[in-house]
């Protein structure tokens, strides 16, 4: 056997393509990728990691509860989701309160979960399907839908990009120019719980949250700015996400044979291997003053090139001291 | 009423050794969640529970006692977020990404295994049965070396949560001592995990300690009432499951969050944080 033909057979089979499972997995993956790379700067940002996970994990009841009444599962994922975000975000802003909390409600959302489950004895799979994913066995219609929210999504991102990157850098100047605050975190909270219950479809309500943080994270180490932050993570989403399927396609083939390995695995792996590449490569998120003079709301009143200059030095790793820095910029000029 | 406890629970043997297991579990999940909560390392937790979800799962596969799989794996985690540096609250994305590659380890593992169903069900939500009587001495001796080692690190792990530069100055080892700690709390997982499951060790290791912060500021007073709450959840877990055969998780979860909610409203608006002369 040549390398040729080996390579053809365990690592990339040119047939895939004419499967219709296969295409329209790697339609639905691509779809996600991008919404949740987008959205996930902005996680990344605001620090709302594990708010995001939360998120999912309370989908989960949504999800158990909709394949309970034979509805599909999306529609009571985002439901809960949803609520589940904002529930959160009435919660407050104080870290040390809201994480505990949202840990309590977590766990009884995954508790209730398993309660529909365990009632619903119609389908053996489902557990495993809702908590791991199944991205063959999303059907064409569920795919449609996804990318019409998927482009809802991205649409609202786009008109709240400027107050949203405005107030999770320096809430407090934002506020003071007229920022509502509490909407535009509701409004991103609420984005967010849609992108993680459709990226709960493709690798399962407890791995979406690799989808939403991974790839912007390793863009956010890789490059400064928010737009081509956003779009290499986007890009790397993709990457990741389809090069997952595609190993789990050929799988088939590898040890113990007969059984493909599970896309979700893939995934995450590939998406915490290249995290931690990146952070090799470029330690230190790049955290600083990533926004252009003329985005901000009244350019005239912007500190000076010096100042931002100040902004851009690497030890302003934390986020609080760079906020409070950024704050005192903004508010002598 | 007469039929919620039955009289014949207690006879069986499985039932005794869920009971005990239980127990200790409890215990030691109030205990090392009062620090848990202190440090706002809640997300490392449940990090550490989804890590030793893919040693259990790996460990069924290959036919060993899923609780040494649980054991090596969380101890392995809690190494590892330690050297890698673990940040308070729930920013931190190193934790999130680690902890979902070792879900999608876990997810392999339980796909490759023909058996699946059953077991993963009940590693995920916990379970009442298929405690044996060896697990309960290896769960106790497990959770003594765990409470053995807090009561080393009592004093410097106290001192550090509440004021690390004071800790520092005084000669306290933080950034050991923090290792350490997790790797207490990874242990202390494992132990949990058997009987709520993994997704569910919120419900067990951070809802009651931090019911028990809203009630006292005492770090001794707060642990008891910690201790108090998990043992308690995890009766009723116990009793209802017996009778009703539902998920034991689903069960604790939403008496514990009865608890967390019933502190909440019935203590003052703020969690209390340990006064440091409490300490030294």
């Amino acid at each position: 056997m040549t390398e040729l033909d080996w390579l053809r057979q365990y690592v990339f089979t040119p047939d895939m393509f004419a499967n219709d499972q296969v295409t329209n997995a790697l339609l639905a993956g691509a779809v996600v990728s991008v919404v949740c790379a987008a959205l996930g700067y902005f996680v990344v940002l605001r620090g709302l990691s594990f708010i995001g996970h939360a998120v999912t994990d309370i989908g989960f009841t949504g999800g158990a509860g909709a394949a309970l009444l034979g509805l599909n599962a999306l529609w009571g994922l985002a439901t809960f989701c949803v609520a589940a975000a904002l529930g959160v975000g009435a919660l407050g802003d104080r870290a040390r309160e809201r994480d505990v909390a949202t840990g309590v409600i977590l766990a009884l959302g995954l508790g209730l979960g398993a309660m529909f489950l365990y009632i619903n004895t119609r389908y053996v799979n489902t557990p495993f399907t809702l908590l791991f994913g199944s991205i063959f066995e999303v059907d064409p219609d569920t795919t449609r839908v996804m990318v019409v929210i998927g482009l809802v999504c991205l649409a609202v991102l786009v008109v709240l990009y400027r107050p949203l990157l405005f107030s999770s850098l320096s809430p407090e100047t934002a506020q003071a120019r007229g920022v509502p605050l509490q909407l535009v975190s509701a409004l991103f909270l609420a984005c967010m719980a849609v992108a993680v219950a459709e990226a709960a479809q493709v690798v399962g309500v407890l791995l979406s949250t690799a989808l939403l943080v991974g790839p912007a994270a390793t863009a956010g180490y890789l490059v400064t700015r928010p737009g081509p932050a956003t779009a290499l993570a986007a890009l790397l989403g993709v990457l990741e996400t389809w090069l997952g399927i595609d190993l789990a396609y050929v799988s088939y083939y590898w040890p113990p044979g007969g059984k493909g390995w599970p896309v979700s695995f893939f995934i995450t792996a590939l998406v915490l291997v290249v995290y931690l590449l990146a952070r090799l490569i470029r330690p230190g998120f790049r955290r600083h003053l990533p926004m252009s003079i003329s985005q901000l709301p009244n350019p005239g009143a912007m500190p000076t090139p010096g100042a931002r200059a100040s902004c851009a030095s690497p030890s302003a790793s934390a986020i609080p001291a760079h906020r409070q820095r950024t704050a005192a910029h903004l508010r002598e000029a | 009423m007469g039929n919620l406890i039955q009289p014949d629970m207690f006879s069986q043997p499985y039932m005794q050794n869920a009971l005990l297991t239980g127990s200790i579990a409890a215990l030691l999940a109030g205990l090392v969640g009062f620090f848990v909560v202190l440090r706002g390392v809640s997300f490392a937790a449940h990090a550490l529970g989804q890590i030793g979800f893919a040693g259990a799962a790996g460990a069924v596969l290959i036919g060993v006692d899923p609780l040494w799989g649980l054991v090596a794996f969380a101890l392995t985690g809690a190494l590892g977020l330690g050297v890698l540096g673990v940040q308070e609250h729930g920013r931190d994305v190193t934790t999130a990404l680690v902890l979902v590659a070792a879900l999608g380890v876990g997810a392999l593992f339980l796909a490759l295994n023909t058996t699946y169903a059953t077991a993963a069900f009940a590693l995920l939500f916990g379970t009442i049965v298929g405690v044996s009587r060896d697990q309960v001495w290896q769960t106790a001796v497990l959770a003594a070396a765990c409470v053995a080692a807090l009561t080393v690190l009592y004093r410097p792990l106290l001192l550090a949560t509440l004021n690390a530069e004071l800790a520092a100055a005084r000669g306290v080892p933080v950034r050991l001592v923090s290792v350490l700690f997790l790797v207490v709390v990874g242990v202390a997982a494992a132990v949990t995990i058997p009987t709520v499951g993994t997704l569910l060790i919120f419900s067990l290791m951070v809802g009651p300690a931090a019911a028990a912060t809203y009630l006292s500021s005492r770090p001794w007073r707060a642990m008891g009432l910690a201790i108090g709450l998990a043992l308690a959840a995890t009766w009723v877990g116990l009793v209802v499951a017996y009778d009703t055969g539902w998920p034991i998780g689903f069960i604790i979860s939403t008496a514990v969050t009865v608890l967390y909610l019933g502190a909440r409203l019935l203590g003052p608006r703020t969690r209390r944080r340990p006064e440091i002369a409490a300490v030294y």
